[in-house]
């Protein structure tokens, strides 16, 4: 465990901590983006750096934009004046720490069953290219249909409903 | 404590935190954000395993991290159309108030 480990974890966490916290939408949003650059980080620390720069192009670039387009084109940056939070906030805080306790206990109680291999692997873009297009082609075809499918149903369900005719 | 576990450890938290964000907030937008923290999570998970992992140059995980964020962003698309589509029939993204079909 380095140093920079847990300086970039303890960023990420305080960002979605933030993310979740916060009164104001735009600032949730704005915190958010701390925490993908933090989880991005943490890509390039495991020596993943595909996933890493691939987390940046995607999330901060592409989600996080989407986010704030969505705040601002509905009214969720007004503060609401009572409370930001649900009706049942208490049941699902409890659900949240349940969870969080659970997984916490089997990650620290279990055994490894495989060698902790240590190596850094030496995997380049090349590979991950050769990769995409030989075994996992089919599987790049469908997400390539998924998204352009997705991006079209996003499109016609955002899209303002023409005034039927009388 | 090995690095495979302070990963994991970081990763439930993330989830965690995620999960309490999309079951408190009021605001669907909010709730969107909790999910793809969840999402973002699991695949940290997924690259930690990777890394670890006996035989990284199959880049078995690393893809499925990938491929993960693919339908992230594409679950992120339609999700906020869907909260743009309610709010301009409903004029709020208070989920509270989005009780019409209660019986």
């Amino acid at each position: 465990m380095t140093a920079v480990f847990y300086i970039v974890a303890a960023l990420t966490i305080a960002g979605a901590l933030a993310a979740v916290w916060l009164k104001n939408t735009v600032h949730c949003a704005l915190a958010l983006t701390v925490a993908f650059a933090g989880l991005a980080l943490l890509f390039l620390e495991l020596d993943a750096q595909f996933a890493g720069f691939a987390q940046i192009l995607v999330y901060i670039g592409a989600v996080a934009i989407l986010v704030v387009f969505a705040i601002l084109l509905t009214r969720g940056s007004e503060t609401p004046v009572d409370t930001v939070y649900s009706r049942n906030w208490f049941w699902g805080f409890l659900i949240a720490a349940a969870v969080f306790a659970t997984l916490g206990w089997a990650v620290l109680h279990s055994t490894n069953v495989l060698p902790h291999e240590t190596a850094v692997p030496a995997v380049t873009v090349l590979q991950i290219g050769n990769a995409l297009m030989s075994r996992y082609v089919l599987v790049l075809e469908i997400i390539a249909l998924l998204l352009t499918i997705a991006t079209i149903g996003a499109v016609i369900v955002a899209m303002a409903e023409k005034e039927r005719a009388q | 404590m090995t690095p495979l576990t302070g990963y994991l450890l970081v990763a439930a938290l993330l989830f965690s935190i995620g999960l309490a964000g999309a079951l408190t907030r009021r605001n669907a937008i909010l709730v969107l954000i909790g999910i793809e923290l969840m999402l973002n999570a699991a695949n940290l998970n997924l690259i930690a395993f990777w890394r670890y992992s006996p035989h990284p140059e199959a880049l078995t995980g690393m893809m499925f991290a990938i491929f993960s964020i693919a339908v992230a962003a594409a679950e992120a698309a339609v999700g906020l159309g869907l909260v743009i589509s309610i709010y301009r029939h409903a004029h709020t993204t208070d989920l509270d108030e989005m009780n019409r079909m209660k019986g």
